[in-house]
């Protein structure tokens, strides 16, 4: 908590695609924001107001057109490919709308994935892969394949995964979009337990339900941010 | 370097997983490579039986040795079909051994042979035999294993002994009870006394008779000495058959000359065929040179191997442009797989190195099942038919590394279109 550094600081973000060769979209026209340590972040906005983009940012999918973007201190908007990957599998925890787990392989492999490709140890690692199975409650489902899984056992599989590297942040993109209430609760009570636990989380949503959930909501307008609201101390009371 | 070998394995592991998510079309994509690998080295284990057989039988001929026969001249054999009896002569002299042995630069021996078919009879037994009128160095130029006994000798074809050299498989025919050596067997009207059994080594080689390009086999023989042959049955052969009578009057059937090593044979099988030429009006004559038959079969089985090679080649490119064909399908239908990994930090590298291990595992995997069956494969045709065959060990390393190789090649394609994809689109792919 009494870390002055942010763990996101977006200067001046510009994103531009071009659309064939003389339309140009401006999908973020100068974006600043801080995110800091712990923090839980929601990101709202109708379509076409940049939320897509600005994920993708965040992830280190796609780097801007102009502007920085310094996550845990570092640069990483000119970052080449290789070194912007090797970003998201430390940095980053990604949560999908749709799971996205790897069909071929078991709950305990695919948790283990983002590891595979820092070259890490992964017989060193089971242990931790079981804890965090354990702790979204899979601990006696590691050999299930994902097609094995209801829809809310395969997110919580995602979280795990998102764990694993211990990341600066966890990103999570509609996390509850493909799960009905009842399950897409449980999900967000793991995230919100996650970021009780001093986790930092930037959740993309529309649902404001899903966002309430937060600290702050960024609501986003044609490419920049439109208004932030500070949701009641409820949340905050308990962090602090 | 661990870590690398280590994430290796994990990947392979893993490539295995996806391949067999879908087993079937696994299988069916490796049997390109496996027919490929299959028929490769069954093809060359035939071609390389088949040709060691010809290569055996000519090294049995001699390498050092030019073997000149006495052929009937084809326009005379016609005269001597159409009239009811006619007179031939023709074939190889003493005057052409003669000339040889004293004008052709590099010769070693010169061995002249006589073949006569005849009867043999021992008490009431009969065989029908060929008498090989020869000289004593005979053993020197020709495979031949004396079991018993002796060879002739020089001094039996100086006295023109009545004594003879027999055939093992001929002896057992004639005398089932008694001991062959010593025993007096009767060929049309003289009696030779056994002095030797002699076993052939290649019963292979044939001996024409009369013109005949296939003789009888060689293992019913009866070695004489050539004085004697001489002096006993003289040059004409007369043969009667049916209404008429045929006379040939034939010197010798054969010359073996040896040569003094491989190049006295270059040199000297133009020389010995241009002293030949000009002493024999018309072609009663076949020169055979083994070390040029060595040569010839060599060439044979060099052009084989390259058509053998091509084939190999294109079964092989089909097999590898099949499994590109399916991993690129693969490719479209794991795109989003592709996303998320590369979301959850791996490099275009690692994407591509998947991809390419699991076309590797697909082609190895079919060049090994190509292999045993290759292997068993000729075995089988060895069984069914007299074809002789032969797996070498290079044949099935090479069989095994090009099918590997495709699998480089034709991987690497497809990998870097995985690799190439973009995160953001591979993700929103559905």
């Amino acid at each position: 908590m009494s870390q002055s550094q942010p763990i996101i600081r977006l200067e001046k973000i510009e994103k531009h695609y071009a659309l064939g060769s003389e339309i140009v979209v401006r999908a973020l026209c100068g974006v600043d924001l801080e995110i800091g340590h712990g923090d839980y972040v929601a990101i709202m906005g109708p379509s076409g107001s940049g939320k897509s983009t600005m994920l993708n940012l965040l992830g280190c999918l796609d780097r801007p057109t102009s502007g920085r973007y310094f996550l845990g201190g570092t640069d990483v908007s000119k970052m080449p490919d290789d070194e912007l990957s090797e970003a998201r599998g430390k940095r980053i925890g990604f949560i999908f709308q749709s799971y996205n787990l790897i069909a071929q392989l078991t709950v305990i492999e695919n948790i283990q994935v983002p590891l595979m490709y820092q070259g890490a140890d992964l017989v060193a690692h089971h242990d931790r892969c079981v804890q965090l199975a354990k702790l979204v409650g899979l601990g006696d489902r590691l050999d299930h394949r994902p097609f094995q899984l209801s829809g809310g056992q395969q997110q919580r599989v995602a979280v795990a995964r998102s764990l694993v590297n211990d990341p600066l942040m966890i990103l999570a993109d509609e996390p509850t979009g493909n799960l009905d209430s009842k399950t897409g609760t449980e999900v967000l009570e793991l995230i919100g337990d996650l970021n009780r636990q001093g986790k930092t989380i930037v959740l993309v949503t529309h649902d404001d339900k899903v966002a309430a959930r937060a600290h702050r909501v960024i609501h986003m307008r044609d490419g920049l941010i439109d208004r932030e609201v500070r949701n009641a101390p409820r949340t905050l009371a308990a962090v602090a | 370097m661990k870590i690398f070998t280590s994430s290796l394995t994990t990947t392979m592991r893993l490539g295995l997983k996806s391949l067999m998510l879908h087993k079937l079309r696994s299988a069916l994509t490796m049997l390109g490579i496996i027919f490929g690998v299959c028929s490769v080295i069954a093809m060359l284990a035939i071609g390389e039986g088949a040709s060691y057989e010809a290569q055996q039988a000519i090294q049995k001929l001699g390498r050092d040795n030019i073997i000149l026969r006495s052929v009937k001249p084809p326009d005379e054999a016609k005269q001597a079909g159409s009239g009811r009896s006619s007179s031939v002569e023709y074939g190889l002299t003493y005057n052409d051994g003669a000339r040889i042995q004293s004008t052709i630069p590099g010769v070693e021996r010169v061995l002249p042979v006589r073949i006569i078919r005849e009867t043999v009879r021992f008490s009431d037994r009969a065989a029908s035999c060929q008498v090989i009128g020869t000289l004593p160095f005979y053993t020197e130029i020709v495979n031949l294993d004396l079991v018993r006994g002796r060879f002739l000798s020089e001094t039996d074809e100086m006295n023109q002994n009545n004594v003879c050299v027999i055939s093992a498989s001929l002896a057992s025919k004639l005398f089932p009870y008694q001991d062959p050596l010593e025993q007096s067997v009767k060929i049309d009207a003289f009696y030779y006394r056994v002095i030797g059994l002699a076993r052939e080594k290649d019963t292979a080689e044939q001996r024409p008779q009369s013109g005949q390009m296939e003789g009888e086999p060689l293992d019913n023989n009866i070695y004489i000495c050539l004085s004697t042959v001489r002096s006993r049955f003289g040059e004409t052969i007369i043969r009667r058959s049916a209404g008429g009578f045929e006379v040939e009057r034939v010197q010798l059937h054969q010359i073996t000359v040896k040569m003094k090593g491989l190049e006295a044979v270059e040199s000297g099988d133009n020389e010995i065929k241009a002293l030949l030429a000009r002493f024999h009006k018309q072609n009663d004559y076949e020169a055979i040179v083994p070390l040029q038959l060595l040569r010839q079969a060599e060439q044979t089985k060099y052009i084989f191997n390259i058509v053998l090679g091509s084939i190999a080649a294109i079964s092989l490119i089909v097999g590898g442009i099949g499994i590109m064909n399916i991993m690129l399908a693969t490719v479209t239908e794991r795109t989003r797989e592709i996303g998320v990994r590369r979301a959850l930090g791996a490099k275009r590298r690692d994407i591509t190195l998947q991809f390419l291990v699991e076309t590797v595992i697909l082609s190895v995997g079919g060049g090994l099942i190509g292999v045993m069956l290759g292997v068993v494969a000729p075995m089988m045709v060895s069984q069914l038919t007299t074809m002789k065959t032969i797996v070498t060990p290079l044949s099935v390393l090479l069989a095994f590394g090009i099918s590997g190789l495709v699998g480089i090649i034709f991987g690497l394609y497809p990998a870097k279109a995985a690799a190439r994809l973009d995160p953001i689109e591979a993700l929103r792919h559905e």
